[in-house]
């Protein structure tokens, strides 16, 4: 200790101080101020440019959302119009076949109609002819066996013959 | 710019180089340190020496004709002395160290014992000494001389300047340094980075960050320094690490808001009875404890580090006899060759912890509580 | 350097000793059991280390 405070010398003190003093003050002065100014911005020029290439990719990111989103929209407008266009074909397919077959019953029915009143009265017609044409064989018949006498009472005989057996 | 640079840092290093070749003293071998370094004790004084400060840039002497020659050069003196302010030359004391060799400058004597300068009484023409080699007519000068310690800081000042101005100026020019600022780079935002900014905080970091670089590549370039065959011990003087410990303590002591002042004086949340106790412990680790461990620490490393390397180099004479000169040489070069590889970590640890203790002081001095 | 001197010097000397060897085993085991947290307990460590040698170089002067 005593050896110690012996080799102290206070002129180095004195000399140091002064140095250390001009020292700080010219390196503060002339080095650390410019040194960390400059290291201060590139650190922030470094991280604005960070941040706008986080901004930038960010941008990007919703662009493509939004881009990812039409297309979507899009492609749903697509199917519902194809669905609507395909239900609309089957609509009117449907409608058509229905009324083809509405139309084609009532011609058939219609046709059916006719037929069957042409028939009745082909019927009718018919009927009457046979009426007179039989009335007409029957004259000629009767007219033919009532000239014969024989005839008229072999006739009235078998006349008379079926009424007893009724 | 840098071309010119360039030139200016070649110029300074064969000014030293020129400097140091031309500037041989021929001294006629007296017995104390004329003689080569051989015994034990010799190696003791030598090492001692070395540790001190001096005022003359030794490089390292040689003996030829019969005559020890000194190769170096001499520094000025500047002492304040009875009757004011006195200069001369190291050289005119011819190399003594023991109060042989009286300087008269203005009417005034002075001698030199042991690294100091001593102003003779008035009427003395020699310097007597009493039984335990103390200096009975003579006194000590306040020793403002540019000695070695003093050469050492400025060398390392002028380097520093010229280190970070111009990487200073290249941010100017362009936003990433290119050279010696790659490296110089690194270890300033290594010191903003690691050491300030955690330590004091993000609020107030930027106001001690000049302060805190400084220090550390002061320390940290001197104990490089140290290291070299160069032989400078600046980092290894008292008045240095004092005057290093001081500044922060000043800083500390200046900067301590209320709050801390309010923890060192009047700690809340103890008894009543306990806190001038309590401010009594804490104003000396303020004042005492915190600057005495940064001075103390850092001289004791640095000392203790040029100790072990010297002791170790002189290995070479002092096991000369039992080794033999082969052995004796490859033992020191083996040994001294790996504790230099850990005093270079050291020089480094010691600036960092020197720089980060400090910034944590001055940490805890801004440090703002919210919780009570 | 008289016998009391170097005794004492050896006493802090052991004293400092054990008091890093401990710094240094718990900052080893907090780091194996916290390798994440490595750089804070560095730091811690060096701090403390720091103010014990403060302490023990200190007392060595006082002593010498």
């Amino acid at each position: 200790m005593e050896t110690l405070l012996n080799d102290f010398s206070p002129g180095l003190f004195i000399v140091q101080t002064i140095l250390l003093l001009g020292l700080i003050f010219l390196l503060v002065k002339f080095a650390w101020k410019p040194i960390l100014t400059s290291l201060n911005e590139r650190e922030e020029g470094i991280q604005n440019a960070l941040d706008a290439a986080e901004n930038a990719k960010k941008e990007m990111e919703n662009l493509n959302a939004d881009n990812e989103r039409l297309l979507k929209e899009a492609r749903a407008e697509r199917e519902t119009m194809l669905k609507e266009a395909r239900e609309m074909k089957d609509k009117i397919i449907s409608d058509a076949t229905e009324e083809a077959n509405a139309k084609a019953g009532k011609l058939i029915e219609q046709a059916q109609a006719a037929i069957e009143t042409e028939k009745k009265a082909a019927m009718a017609e018919l009927k009457t002819h046979v009426a007179s044409l039989s009335i007409d064989i029957a004259e000629k018949v009767v007219k033919g066996e009532l000239s014969d006498k024989k005839k008229q009472l072999a006739l009235v005989d078998s006349m008379i013959g079926d009424a007893t057996l009724n | 710019m840098k071309i010119a640079q360039k030139s200016i840092k070649t110029y300074l290093f064969a000014l030293l180089a020129l400097l140091s070749l031309t500037l041989q003293a021929k001294e006629p071998a007296n017995s104390h340190d004329a003689g080569e370094v051989d015994t034990k004790e010799e190696v003791k004084d030598y090492i001692v020496h070395h540790l001190k400060d001096s005022h003359d840039f030794h490089l390292f002497s040689y003996t030829s004709d019969g005559q020890r020659k000194h190769v170096g050069f001499p520094l000025p003196v500047i002492v304040w002395s009875s009757e004011g302010l006195v200069t001369f030359m190291s050289s005119e004391f011819h190399h003594d160290d023991n109060g042989h060799v009286i300087v008269e400058k203005g009417g005034l004597k002075f001698t030199k014992i042991h690294s100091k300068i001593y102003e003779l009484e008035e009427g003395a023409a020699e310097v007597a000494f009493d039984a335990d080699h103390h200096a009975t007519n003579a006194h000590k000068v306040l020793d403002l001389s540019i000695t070695k310690s003093v050469f050492g800081v400025l060398l390392v000042g002028l380097l520093m300047f010229l280190g970070f101005s111009s990487l200073a100026k290249q941010y100017k020019k362009k936003q990433v340094p290119t050279g010696f600022g790659r490296v110089l780079e690194p270890l300033v935002l290594y010191v903003r980075d690691e050491i300030a900014r955690p330590n004091i905080g993000e609020k107030h970091y930027r106001r001690f960050t000049g302060y805190l670089l400084t220090v550390f590549f002061f320390i940290w370039i001197l104990n490089l320094l140290g290291l070299t065959p160069l032989g400078f011990n600046v980092t290894g003087q008292l008045a240095v690490t004092a005057c290093l410990a001081i500044f922060t303590l000043i800083i500390y002591t200046a900067s301590g808001n209320k709050d801390y002042w309010g923890h060192v004086l009047w700690m809340p949340g103890v008894p009543v009875f306990v806190k001038p106790v309590l401010a009594i412990i804490e104003l000396a680790g303020h004042f005492l404890i915190k600057p005495f461990s940064l001075l103390v620490r850092l001289f004791a490393n640095i000392s203790a580090g040029h100790i072990v390397v010297m002791s170790l180099i002189a290995i070479m004479f002092t096991l000369k006899s039992e080794l033999t000169v082969v052995g004796a040489t490859g033992l020191s070069l083996v040994l001294s060759f790996f504790i230099t590889l850990i005093e270079v970590l050291v020089a480094f640890l010691q600036a960092y912890i020197f720089t980060m203790l400090s910034a944590l002081f001055i940490g805890m001095a801004v440090e703002e509580h919210d919780h009570h | 350097m008289t016998v009391p001197n170097l005794v004492g010097a050896g006493l802090i000397v052991i004293g400092a000793g054990i008091g890093l060897g401990k710094i240094g085993g718990s900052a080893m085991e907090g780091i194996a059991r916290q390798p994440e947290a490595t750089g804070k307990i560095q730091t811690a460590m060096i701090i403390i280390a720091a103010l014990l040698e403060g302490l023990a170089f200190g007392a060595l002067f006082l002593g010498n």
